[in-house]
Parts: C-alpha cells; structure tokens; sequence
C-alpha cells in the first residue's frame, strides 16, 4: 500500500475525507441555493431559467460538476464504510443507553445521509435528469422552471422535499462544524464562529430550500 | 458504615472472555449514601462471599480517582450519572433509595471482558508504546532552567496530561474510538519541547496501533468529552488530526 492510500484509509484518513468532501458539498448547496433562489423574483421563472441555461452549458461549471460527483460517492462510500465497520467495533450492545451525552442527530449522521441519498435520488430523477439527459429543454419544448411547476403541482412531492430539507438542516447542523474539526481546525478564536455559522447555514439554506415546493404549490410563485 | 438504602442491582456477570454473560439481579440493604459506589459493590461481595458464591469481578486500584481502573457502565453512563468523577468517587447520595442500578462493563471490541465488569485495556499500553514516549539522555538532571516554556503551554499539556487512561471516552463513544485518549497522549508532548524529537512519528505511530486494536473511528459527537472524568477536551483531537497529517506528509 502506497502511503497515500495507508493515509487515507487510517481512521484519520477516512475522516479527513469525509470533512474535505462534505466541504465542497456546503459549497456547492450555496450555489444551489443561490441559484434557485432566483424564482423568488417570482417573474414567470425569467431570471431562474436563465441562471439554469448558464450552470448547464458554461464548459467550467460542467467541469466542476464532475468533481462535485466524484466528492458526492466518495462521501456516501466513505460514510457507508465507516458507518459500518464503526458499528463492528461493539460487538455486545450496551443493555442500559443513559442520559444523553451527545446530540441525537450527531449521532444518527448516518440514518440522516442515507435519507438524503433516498431524497437525491427521487430529486436528481425529477430534476437533473430532464435537464442533462433529455432534449425536453434544449429544445425549448420545457423550461426548468415548468418542470419545477409541474412536480410541485402534486403534494407527495412537496411532502418529499420538505422532508429531505429537514434531513438536510440536521445533517449539517452537525457535518458543518464537524468537518473543521476532522481537518484540525479547532481553535478558541475560531471555533465559536464557525459554529454560528454552521448553525445559522443549517437552518438557512434548508428553510429557502423547502420554501421552494411550498411557495409553488401554494401557487405563490407563478 | 450502616444506612438505610436498600437497592436492586442488575450486574452483568461473565465467566471469562469466551463464555456469553447475562445480568444477575442482587438486592443489597443498608446501604448508606455516604458511601462510595465501589464500597457498595464491597458490601455485596462481602456478602456473596459469605453465602459462598462467587463476588463480582470489578478493577478498582486508588479509590481516588487518580488510576483510572474503576471502570463501570452505570445505568447506560461510564461512571454513571455525574460530570467529571470516576466511579470512585461517585457517592451513593446520588441514588435514591430502592433504585434499580443496572451496571455493564466498558463494552468494545478493543476492551474484552476478563471477567464480569473487569476489562483487558492492555489496548490503552499497546498504543502508548507505540510512540508516546520522550527519549532522553541518562545521567544528572539538568537544571529546570535550562528549557524556557510558556506557561500557557505548560498549562495546556498539563490538562491534557490529566488523562488516567480509564477508557469512559471509549465506552461513552457510539463508535467506540479511542481518538480523545490517544489524541491526550499525544497532546501532552506535542505541546512540550522534549516532545519535539519524536513529533514528526510519534502521531503516525500511535494513529497505527490505535487503528490495529480494533477501536472505531471518530465521528465528532462529542460524549467522548462529556464524560471523561478529567475533562480532557476535544480540541485534543483537532491537535491529533494536525499532528497526523503533518506526521505523514512529511515523514521518511
Ligand atoms: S481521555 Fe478521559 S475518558 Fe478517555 S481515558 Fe483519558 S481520562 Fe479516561
Ligand atoms: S479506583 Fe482509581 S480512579 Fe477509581
């Protein structure tokens, strides 16, 4: 084993990776979220589809989604991995589980990304696959902003994403600060800060997420 | 030493390490609440001895929460129910009378069972060998003097030297990682100037061997620190998560 896979692969490795990966993933949802944001204008989807046309054919955006899906499977295989052999490391199960000494959700990362890896795959179907795969919207045939009004048309899906958005707050009110802490950046100066941030960032950008269906459904948005 | 709790005790009893275990239930009486919990488990084992059956296993050494044996999984806590104290030092005056008190071994795969609640942490030695060691020359001592160091980092090696090696961040942890013991260990020389000469291999060394006994890795919940009786703290970790990469990037 060369030692760059040994490093990797070390409890510390494995951990580093999922900080690094889920770091780019915070990344990535401001963009998301920025973007989508966009039909808050709330201007027939003008303004959305244009900021939709531009991340699906500007060459460098598309580049980086490569790297964002190579940082997504890393994260899920890494975290499956890990979820699974630190599940190993206690072969008899405490009989009593006392007053909690750390939060549910910390705990339960996990559960809570294997929901989200349920939402990713009914949202990428919805969405991304229209988008890249189908002639639907290079024909100008369907806007994205159309197949948004489409889906959240129907409850379920507005129950669905909801749901996801609250898996999602709660996965990164602890992976936020988390990830800092796996790379080593722990420090009095700092430390305070990045948690603000990651709580405020973990109940923002979840909250303009679910806001989406709601306001579509409810036909705010038209 | 009389009083008038009268307790129902649910303990785990295990032969040895390859036998399966089961929870004993015992009612102890005349319990007082100044007494330790560890002097109560004297009182039952007093007893069964008497009635010629077999006393519980448990380790104790110092009884003064300084050795770090007394490890006892107490009602689903390491130590049980109060911050900062060892099962030692945790008085029976925070129970109440005709509780039932379950009590585990530390539960992990690095830490089998020898016997009922005792529990092999050679794990804990093996990892320490590996690299948590200062070498220095024989002969006199030189003078206090000679090796200036700040205060600040004389204070925080000191906190993270406080570490008795008990194992309730190992027990307490979902994932049974051993990261805040080790992360201590390597702490408390990093931080020093005699822990320079072996700094470069020492977090590579003991990261290795942590890995190798079979302990899981961290996930940041954080209960390692809530219940570490000497509250060692989790920027010990970060400090380890540095020393590591930096170790392994640079090292021959
Ligand atoms: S870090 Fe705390 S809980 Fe872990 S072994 Fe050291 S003293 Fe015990
Ligand atoms: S017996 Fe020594 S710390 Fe409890």
């Amino acid at each position: 084993m060369s030692w760059v896979t040994k490093t990797l692969s070390s409890s510390l490795g494995r951990k580093l990776l999922m900080g690094v990966t889920g770091l780019s993933l915070i990344a990535f949802l401001l963009v998301h979220c920025g973007i989508n944001a966009c039909i808050f204008f709330n201007d027939g989807g003008e303004t959305f589809n244009k900021a939709a046309e531009f991340m699906g054919t500007n060459w460098l955006i598309r580049t980086a989604e490569i790297g964002l899906f190579l940082g997504l499977i890393v994260h899920i295989v890494d975290g499956l991995l890990l979820w699974k052999s630190n599940n190993e490391k206690r072969p008899v199960k405490y009989a009593v589980n006392g007053a909690a000494n750390s939060t549910w959700y910390s705990r339960s990362m996990g559960l809570l990304g294997t929901l989200l890896l349920i939402f990713l795959v009914i949202h990428l179907r919805h969405f991304w696959v229209v988008s890249r795969f189908t002639d639907e919207i290079t024909s100008g045939k369907e806007t994205l902003f159309g197949e948004m009004k489409e889906v959240f048309e129907n409850p379920v899906p507005v129950v669905i994403y909801v749901l996801g958005c609250i898996s999602l707050a709660y996965h990164l009110l602890h992976g936020f600060q988390s990830s800092f802490q796996s790379l080593g950046w722990n420090h009095p100066k700092y430390t305070p800060f990045i948690k603000s941030v990651g709580t405020g960032f973990a109940i923002i950008i979840p909250l303009i997420f679910a806001a989406m269906p709601i306001a579509m459904y409810l036909g705010i948005i038209k | 030493m009389e009083g008038n709790m009268n307790l129902t005790l649910k303990v785990w009893r295990q032969k040895n390490s390859n036998s399966e275990g089961r929870f004993e239930t015992y009612d102890v009486k005349g319990i007082s609440e100044d007494m330790s919990f560890l002097e109560m488990f004297d009182v039952l084992n007093e007893r069964l001895i008497t009635e010629g059956t077999e006393p519980v296993a448990f380790d104790h050494d110092c009884r003064e929460g300084i050795c770090g044996m007394c490890s006892m999984y107490i009602n689903g806590q390491p130590h049980g129910p109060n911050r900062g104290v060892t099962t030692c030092q945790l008085h029976m005056r925070s129970f109440k009378n005709g509780d039932t008190i379950t009590v585990e071994p530390w539960r992990a795969k690095a830490f089998p069972v020898i016997k009922d609640l005792a529990v092999n942490r050679s794990s804990f030695d093996r990892i320490i060998s590996a690299g948590g060691f200062v070498s220095v020359n024989t002969g006199n001592a030189q003078d206090a003097n000679a090796l200036p160091i700040a205060k600040p980092d004389a204070d925080e090696a000191f906190m993270a030297a406080a570490c008795i090696g008990c194992g309730a961040c190992v027990a307490a942890c979902k994932n049974a990682s051993a990261m805040l013991f080790t992360s201590a260990k390597i702490s408390q020389l990093a931080l020093l100037p005699q822990g320079q000469a072996e700094r470069s291999i020492r977090a590579e060394k003991m990261v290795a061997q942590m890995d190798e006994e079979g302990f899981g890795a961290c996930t940041n919940t954080g209960a390692c620190e809530a219940e570490c009786p000497k509250g060692i703290s989790l920027e010990n970790i970060a400090r380890m998560n540095r020393e590591y990469f930096s170790a392994v990037l640079t090292s021959k």
